[in-house]
This record gives C-alpha cells, structure tokens and sequence, in this order.
C-alpha cells in the first residue's frame, strides 16, 4: 500500500508538473506563433521603426509606442528610485522600531491597490494639477510617470529592504566603531555592499513599470506619435494592446501578439539581469 | 480537518460541474459601439419586464468589436455606429435607429458654431489655436476615439473627407470618456454620440454645425447635416430569440423608448 | 567644499524622512479619498442589488459575485498545478540545466504584463476555444496568469525547509511521500499559503487581463459559461465614462476593502492556523 501511495503521488505531481510547464509553453508558442508571421510580413525594421501606427491604413509602426513606453517608464524611474531607496534606508537604518511597524504594513497597502484605483486617483487629482500648474492636457507622459513613480515604490522598497537587513552586522558595526557617522556608514559602507540586490530592485521595479496597463491607459492620453514634451500625450506598448485588442482582426491582431512578443523580450531581458544581479553578491 | 477539507471540495465542484450549461441563461449577447450601448441596455431592460422576459447580456467595446464578435460568434448581436466596411457585407444588419454626431466643446469655450471645414482642419492639425477660429489664445487639445470606433468611423466619413486625423489626437476608448475628459478641459474639442450629450454629471456644450444647433428635430428634419445609423448586426438572418429581440426593437414599443431617449426612427419607422 | 560629517548626516536624515513621509501623506491621500467618498455608498442595498441603467442606479451585487466567481476558478485551477509543479521540481528532480530554464521560464512569466495575458486569453479561450465571455474564460486566464507565479513562491518555501528535516525522515524509514507530507509541507505552507494570498488578491484587483475574458454584462451570472462583469471592471467603466462618481467612489472602496481583508485576514488566519498545527 505503501509502495502504492508512492508510485501514485510521484505520478501526480509528474503530471501536475508536466500539464503547468505544458501550459506556460503553451502562452509562449501561441504569442510567437501569432506574431512571427506578422514580423515576417511587414519587416522588422518596418515594424521596430515605423514611427506611424495606423493599422486602417495598414502602417504598423510602433517606434512611437516603443518611445513612450520607454520616456514614460524612464520618469516613474525617476521619480520613484530615489524615494524608494530613501524608504529602503528609513525602514531598514532610521525608523524606530514602532514607525517601522507602522510603515511596512503601510508600504504593503500602496501594494495592494488596485492599479484602476491608481489611474482614477491620477485622473482626478494628477491631471487637473497639470493641466493647471503646467499647461498642455493634463494626460501624457508626466502624470503617467508620476502616478507609476508611486507604484512602483512597494517592488522597490521590500527588495532594497531585505538585500540591506540581509548584510553581515559587521560591517556596519565596524565602520561605527571606527568614527563613521551613520549617515557615512549608510553612504560608504551599507549600500555599497547592498548594491548588488538594490540594482535587483531597481530592475523589477521597472520591469512593473514597463508592464502596467490600466492605470496608464486612464492618463497617458494615448496619442501614437512620437511626443515633443513632457506635457505631450503619448501611447505605450501595453496601452496600444490594451485599446485595441477588443476589435483588431487578421494583421492588425497579429500585429498586436507582435507587441506582446516585443514585451515578452524585454521582460526576459530586465529579469535575467536582476537574476545575475541577484546571484552576484558583494560579500 | 482531512474530511472538511474534502467536502468543502466536492461541493465546490459539484457547484461548478451543476453550473456548466449555456441553455440555462438562454440569453442573447450583444456586444459593439458605446454609442449604441446606452439605448441596447435600456431596451434590453425594458424587454426583461415583458411577459416573455428573457435576459440580454449587452456589452461596449466599440463598432469594430462588436463586428468582430459577431463573425467569431462570441456575440449574437453586433451593435454598430458605422456603416458596414466591404469584408462585413456578407453579414446580416438592419436600421434600428438615427442619431447625431455632436462636436462637444467645454461650456466656458465662446466659441459656438464652426464649419464642417474649420472641424476637419482641427482634427487634421491644420488648425491649432482657438483664436484661429474666433476663440481665445489657447491651443487647441483635440480628442477622438480609438480606431475600431464606430462614431470615429462616422466622423471620418462624414466630416474629414479622406484626411487623416492627426496621430498626436488624444484617444479615449468610449463616448462616456471623451465626454468626461471635456468636461474637464476648457480647451478641448471631441465628438460623441448626440444621445450622450446631456448624460453625466458635468456639462459639456455641443456646438451648432454651420449654424445649425445640434438637435434631434435638426437632424430628422435635415439641417444639422452629422448623422449616422444605429445598425444590429447578426452572422445570418436572425432566428429564435435573436429574431424576437430584434423584432421589439423595431416594434412601435421598442422604438418609442429610443425616441423618448432623443435618437430618431430606424428603418421601422 | 567640504562638508562637516554632521552637517551631511543632518541633510542626509532630513531628505529620508521627507521621502519616508511623503510615501506615507500619497497612501493616504489615496486611501482616505476613496473611502472617504466610497464608504458612504456601501449599503445593504448597495451590496444585495445588481446594477441598472448602465451602473447608474442600483448596487454591484452581480459584480461582488462575479469577482469572487472568477477568481475562484482561477484559484482553484492553478493551486493544485502550481504547488504540485513546485513540489516534483524541488523533491522530484535534480538541479539540471533544465530544472533551471523552468524555474527561468516561471520568473519571466510571472513578470509579462497582465496585458498579454488577457490577449492570449481573448484569443485562445474566448475565440479559438469557442468557450465565449465567460466566467470561465477569465478564471482560465487568470490561472495562467498565476500559475508561475505560485510555482515560484511555492519552489521558493520548499527549498527554504532544511535539508535535515528530510535526512531525518528518511533515516527514520520514511518514503518520499510520507517525508513530503509529514515534514516538507508543514514547514512550507506558510510559505506556499502566501503566495496564494498574494495571487488571490492579484486576480481580485486585476482588469487588464479579465475586462476582455469575462465580459462586461451587468446581469447576475447564472453559470460558469455566462459573462460577468468584476468590481475593477465595473468601477473602470463607471469612473472612465463618468456615468455614476458615487457609484464608481463605492465600488472602488468595496475593492480596497476586500483587498485589504485578503491580504491582512488571510494572513492571520494562516498564522493562526499553523500555530495551532504546531
């Protein structure tokens, strides 16, 4: 009976195993499967830098799609690295022990609001402050990498976190006993060494930027032109998906797995460096 | 523990195997334009009350989607805005209504009439300043609809006349967005459905078109010159509940909720 | 110019504090605006009624049910695979080139925007497989959208329980099996438990991925092939056409609530459930 129960739990997970790695390949053979012929028909290069997206007049360029993800996520990087390295340091270095349990649980909060709830909030308060303060439509590039700033800051912050509690006690204990203010020990000792899991960080924290959808399809403004400013309303890579993959038939909807495919390689891209990151340890 | 455990899973899946079967809704889908999507959700309420009730499912997505849905028979019924293109003529469609198309201004913006020309130099980014137009010294912010929209289709064709609306257009995936976003912006134009006009909690204004205000009695009698057709489409000629729906819809009943709501008669009358 | 070591240290603990607080002042901007003006819409009725006149009037019931619907299915498809996947890679396998090109594959695939799933699931599910907008369509999707990721933390729980748990088991005479169940799981489920919490709450928040799967009908569903519509698909809609703000302002707080209970209840319970176990 023994024996039995062995041979038969050692099968099942087999199958699981065998039916989930099945179904992960699945999503990638069809995403390629529907994009590669769509490549090869219009062309690379027609594709990557065409900077005109008309899919009615059968022009597939997504240079502008490609741009504004990459100016929109290049601001949330901006505007959210700094400040999410400065929580990392606050929770892990600066806050006393009873605001430390009142700011993770807080940081874990921001994680949990749904990305919708984000772009409403962007769209009620971020667009008119704007359109007011600053001029142009109020959606476009800024209010998009303000409000991704913010969600990003969650990824970012636990990941700095744990690689900086994750050092050896000696190293800031030594560099105190040797004179160093705290602040000297944070700047010349502690990130240093943690640098390694907070580029990590970093990276995943732009990769979550890179994928959002709904919160930027609410305020990116989604023009498919190559933007002249900050204040400009541009489209990004998933928000082109997003907006029109409801009605897109025969090329365009390749065209559109395309898209997914460019994504797919990018996140593969940003993952495997915050793996060899990760993996690489300054201790 | 083990034997809680157990039963709440069988009676999870008996719940779900029990749940399988499409012939217990045995309801009508209907999916396409946002502009159509208003008056469908009402008909389709008021069909509900009627002896006979019978549920219908409507959804938005827009003309094209709606379209497509049909071909690939997600959807029983496609709602469009827009004429159909030459690779959807093989498919069933019939007139359930008129309405208008209104160019929407934010209230506090003086100006008030335009030309069919001075519209489709805005949108073609030919015109880029209200003052060009008799407007203010601000510049303008145009917003249109996705490409798959029925009521940008409509607005292509009726007012652009073979020019292409600019790319750096702002784009919102309904009626009710682009309403929304102009309300709130003194210095945008946009197009929606003239059914939607008043519909939301901040106004917005739609302007007359060569001096013609944009009503419903301007557009039945002819002088407001932006109209198109509310179409149902379906893959083949409808039958059973399909056709039962379809056949309120164009009853005197069906159409009078449609002209009470300001659209103007369908191909019933 | 060369500044003091105390002065660096003051500005340097000032532009933290100001980071760490203004972090703090965005949560609850966002936060108490939305239940502020949420909050006062959530009534019985609100809960018990489903929509009418295009969210207009009305409550969400249909919405409440149609989000735990869907996430239900989608729970329920990629626990079993992904725990038992999780399970054959760390106890059943060696570490291989290709135990690490799928622990690889499930990295990436746990990162592809929600976007391209939903593609996949509008165009696999919904079209190829005939199944329609449905509650299934969108729990299928969903459950390929968390499986890598419950692989992933569920792989992670299990390599973190000490090898001598195992050694111990098998010295004593214990067979695989019995050394997963009795040893491995015990120490991992929490773990495990976790990263279904944290996909649970993903498929409850999720839009992208379900607004083109599962439909968008305000009818109650009345099976798992009949379309539906989900809180954050229902609030988008309210809050992108501007058709009801209070209704809208409700719907959003009832998701941050139901989030909120996820994550924090969920985990209590766990906690306390393993306390007891022990």
């Amino acid at each position: 009976m023994r024996k039995f129960k062995e041979n038969l739990s050692g099968r099942i997970f087999f199958i699981l195993a065998l039916s989930s790695i099945s179904a992960l390949a699945l999503i990638t053979v069809f995403i390629f499967i529907k994009g590669v012929p769509f490549i090869a028909e219009v062309g690379l290069f027609n594709f990557l830098f065409g900077s005109s997206w008309a899919p009615d007049h059968g022009e597939y360029g997504i240079l502008p799609m490609i741009a504004g993800t990459f100016i929109v996520t290049f601001g949330a990087a901006l505007i959210g690295i700094p400040i999410a390295l400065c929580c990392a340091v606050f929770l892990a270095e600066i806050a006393p022990a009873w605001l430390r349990n009142l700011f993770r649980p807080a940081i874990q909060l921001l994680a949990g609001i749904p990305s919708v709830v984000y772009g409403f909030w962007g769209l009620v308060f971020i667009v008119p402050f704007i359109m007011n303060h600053f001029g142009g439509p109020g959606v476009g590039i800024l209010a998009a990498s303000i409000i991704l700033g913010i969600m990003i800051l969650p990824t970012v912050i636990s990941i700095s976190e744990v690689s900086i509690l994750a050092l050896p006690r000696q190293y800031k204990e030594g560099a105190l006993a040797l004179g160093l203010t705290h602040w000297q020990t944070i700047r010349s000792v502690i990130l240093p060494s943690a640098k390694s899991g907070i580029v990590a960080a970093v990276i995943l924290g732009i990769g979550r930027a890179v994928g959002e959808t709904m919160a930027v399809i609410m305020i990116v403004g989604n023009a498919p032109a190559m933007p002249r400013s900050i204040l400009d309303p541009v489209r990004t890579l998933t928000t082109n998906i997003g907006l029109e993959m409801n009605y897109a038939s025969g090329l365009h909807e390749k065209a559109l797995f395309a898209t997914g495919i460019v994504l797919f390689i990018i996140i593969m891209i940003l993952n495997a460096s915050a793996q060899y990151f990760t993996r690489k340890r300054s201790f | 523990m083990r034997s809680k455990r157990l039963t709440i899973l069988s009676a999870a899946l008996i719940m779900l195997l029990s749940a399988c079967g499409r012939e217990n809704s045995a309801s009508v889908i209907i999916a396409g334009s946002t502009s159509v999507h208003p008056y469908a959700e009402l008909l389709a309420e008021e069909y509900y009350r009627l002896p006979h009730g019978m549920m219908v499912d409507v959804q938005g997505g827009g003309s094209s989607a709606g379209i497509m849905q049909v071909e690939n028979g997600i959807a029983d019924i496609g709602m469009s805005s827009r004429s159909l293109k030459e690779n959807e003529q093989h498919l069933w469609q019939i007139e359930i209504a008129k309405d208008g198309l209104a160019i929407i201004l934010h209230p506090s913006n003086s100006v008030d009439n335009l030309t069919k020309d001075q519209i489709r130099g805005i949108y073609a980014a030919e015109i880029t300043n209200w003052s060009q137009v008799g407007g203010a010294d601000k510049a303008i912010h145009i917003i249109a609809r996705e490409d798959g929209s029925g009521t940008r289709s409509a607005f292509e064709e009726l007012v652009m006349a073979g020019s292409r609306i600019t790319p750096r257009a702002i784009i919102q995936s309904s009626n009710g967005a682009v309403r929304q976003l102009v309300s709130g912006n003194p210095s945008s134009i946009g197009f929606i459905s003239l059914g939607m006009v008043d519909e939301g909690e901040k106004p917005v204004k739609a302007i007359a078109i060569e001096g013609a205000a944009a009503t419903a009695e301007n557009v039945a009698n002819g002088s407001y010159g932006l109209f198109r057709s509310f179409l149902f489409v379906t893959k083949a000629e409808p039958e059973g509940s399909v056709k039962e729906f379809i056949d309120y819809v164009l009853s005197p009943d069906g159409q009078r909720h449609l002209l009470h709501e300001g659209l103007i008669g369908g191909a019933a009358g | 110019m060369r500044m003091k070591p105390q002065t660096s240290e003051k500005i340097a603990k000032t532009l933290i504090w100001t980071a760490a607080l203004s972090v703090l002042v965005v949560l609850v901007a966002i936060l108490v605006y939305i239940l502020l003006k949420g909050l006062p819409h959530i009534s019985w009725s609100f809960l018990t009624e489903i929509p009418r006149s295009m969210g207009r009037e009305g409550g969400i019931a249909s919405t409440i049910v149609g989000t735990l619907l869907v996430s239900f299915v989608a729970i329920i498809i990629a626990v079993p695979f992904g725990i038992g996947t999780a399970f054959y890679l760390a106890e059943y396998t060696r570490e291989t080139m290709v135990t690490r090109f799928i622990r690889f594959s499930a990295e990436s695939l746990a990162a592809i925007p929600s976007i391209v799933y939903g593609l996949f699931g509008l165009s696999f599910f919904v079209i190829s497989l005939h199944i329609g907008l449905s509650i299934l369509a969108g729990g299928l999707t969903l459950a390929f959208m968390i499986l890598p990721t419950i692989i992933r933390t569920s792989e992670e729980a299990i390599l973190a329980v000490p090898q001598s748990y195992r050694e111990t088991s098998f010295s004593l005479g214990g067979t695989k099996w019995q050394t997963i169940r009795k040893s491995v799981l015990p120490s991992a489920i929490q773990g495990i438990a976790n990263g279904i919490i944290l996909s649970l709450g993903r498929c409850v928040a999720e839009t992208a991925a379900v607004f083109l799967t599962a439909g968008m009908t305000l009818h109650m569903a009345t099976s798992i092939l009949a379309p539906t519509r989900t809180m954050a698909v229902h609030f988008y809609l309210l809050a992108m056409e501007g058709i009801s703000m209070d209704n809208a302002y409700g719907t959003a707080a009832l998701l941050i609530i139901l989030v909120f209970i996820i994550n924090v209840g969920a985990n209590a319970f766990v906690n306390k459930a393993m306390a007891k176990g022990k």
